[in-house]
């Protein structure tokens, strides 16, 4: 085996670079969409109406439920099929990404306004804030501040499931990598890069909640 | 000033209130004492609504609570709530935390809201905490904080509920003498508290409540000095 001879490390370094902007692209616009799905859904979850409460309830527990695996072919291939159109595969990712991490982000969402002290709400009505105001300026601050460490952990989850969107042929890293020893067979250098170039995005993160969470903690 | 009719409140099938009737007048300080359990907290929630009234009647100013198309926050932005576990905003400075129910509220501008702020802050004795976080501040500051915050929106009531059970028996002593300040001014306040020093020196009328009632009520010199019902005899032998 010609190991080390050509350095397919170096060579495969462009296509894995391409593959990181769309896993980028997918992880950033998804998880946008996904924060503002789980902020609505976070709250419906903690609706006194029944109704509301529900859908969120059978939205958060399908999700949690099933396989971003499924979801993904489910959207791209299933929906497709159902509504007789082509969807785009890096928009069908992004729904994807955006519909799984909501469900995560709502129990994040959920998890840290409940666990904001009632007194908190109770200053805030007495001094005569309405609720949407005492949820706006005393409740949701608070929350959101405790929601910083699991959302960036939510953003490694996610950044990670994008590379599942190989199985549709999206050009994500992952696939890039497949791409390229599927052409040279120099599987074990090019997935190796391809490893690396995610611990580069996951690692710093990883770091910098651990340093957050430290912060938060005192 | 405010007029409690019957009140009745009961969590689940847990009845805590079981008729409660009483009248306070302008200016008039009532303390309202009694064990743990006895619904004095819960008495003093209804009054600004913390708490639904199951039945019965309370009225604020001539407004009933009960009513449902009552303006609640209208309401609770004349009545100042005092907490037991003073309850600040911590992502706010002492100053903001002051400041933002007259600018939410009353719809003031920054400035004019620390120009009421600032001369509360003096009252309190904490100009120099301005921007100091409530995290850095010892409870009995924090306590003071949380008062000169209500009074901000210059209530026409306060309650305070337990406004030195949390605190260092050491910083007891300046909460009172803010609040004794306040009685002093005229402000009506409704007091539920364990000091007894307190509502014997500051109090116009003491309630002593138990099982959901109004057990006796009377100037502090015959409640304290002269109980006439038994419960109110064996509670103040307890914590005299």
């Amino acid at each position: 085996m010609e190991f080390i001879t050509e350095s397919h490390y170096y060579r495969v370094m462009p296509f894995l670079l391409e593959g990181l902007v769309w896993t980028l692209l997918i992880t950033f616009v998804g998880l946008i969409i996904g924060f503002v799905l789980g902020a609505i859904f976070g709250f419906a979850r903690l609706s006194k109406n029944k109704l509301i409460y529900g859908i969120a309830t059978v939205y958060v527990e399908a999700v949690r439920g099933t396989p971003i695996l499924a979801q993904i072919l489910f959207i791209y291939f299933g929906l497709s099929d159902l509504m007789d159109v082509n969807i785009d595969k890096i928009t069908a990712s992004i729904i994807a990404i955006a519909i799984n991490a909501g469900a995560y982000i709502a129990e994040i969402v959920r998890g840290a306004v409940y666990s904001i002290d009632k007194g908190q709400e109770e200053a805030g009505r007495s001094i005569g804030l309405t609720r949407n105001q005492t949820m706006r300026y005393i409740i949701w601050p608070q929350a959101f501040r405790r929601m910083i460490p699991p959302l960036g952990n939510q953003f490694v989850i996610s950044l990670k499931d994008t590379s599942l969107f190989s199985v549709i042929a999206v050009g994500e890293l992952l696939y890039m990598g497949q791409q390229y020893y599927g052409m040279t067979f120099q599987a074990f250098q090019a997935l190796t890069m391809v490893c690396i170039m995610y611990l580069i995005i996951t690692v710093p993160t990883a770091v910098y909640l651990r340093r957050v969470e430290r912060r938060l903690d005192v | 000033m405010i007029s409690v009719k019957d009140l009745h409140k009961s969590f689940g099938s847990f009845e805590v209130l079981k008729g409660i009737n009483v009248e306070i007048k302008e200016k008039e300080v009532v303390c309202v004492i009694g064990p743990s359990g006895s619904g004095k907290s819960t008495f003093l929630r209804c009054l600004n609504l913390l708490e639904e009234v199951t039945s019965g009647d309370v009225l604020i100013e001539g407004d009933n609570l009960t009513d449902p198309k009552i303006n609640i926050n209208d309401i609770r932005s004349r009545v100042g709530m005092v907490f037991q576990h003073f309850n600040l905003f911590p992502h706010k400075t002492v100053l903001e935390n002051i400041t933002i129910g007259p600018i939410k509220v009353k719809k003031m501008n920054k400035k004019e809201a620390e120009k009421v702020a600032v001369p509360l802050l003096e009252k309190v004795g904490l100009s120099d905490k301005a921007d100091a976080y409530p995290e850095s501040l010892s409870g009995g500051q924090k306590q003071r904080v949380a008062i000169a915050r209500s009074l901000a929106m210059e209530p026409r009531i306060m309650l305070f509920d337990e406004p030195t059970s949390a605190l260092d028996p050491e910083l007891v002593g300046d909460v009172l003498e803010v609040m004794k300040e306040l009685a002093h001014e005229g402000m009506t306040m409704v007091v539920v508290t364990h000091e007894m020093g307190f509502a014997r020196e500051v109090g116009d009328r003491v309630l002593f409540m138990d099982e959901g009632i109004i057990m006796e009520e009377d100037v502090p010199a015959n409640l304290f000095g002269n109980p006439q019902n038994p419960r109110t005899v064996e509670f103040l032998s307890k914590v005299l």
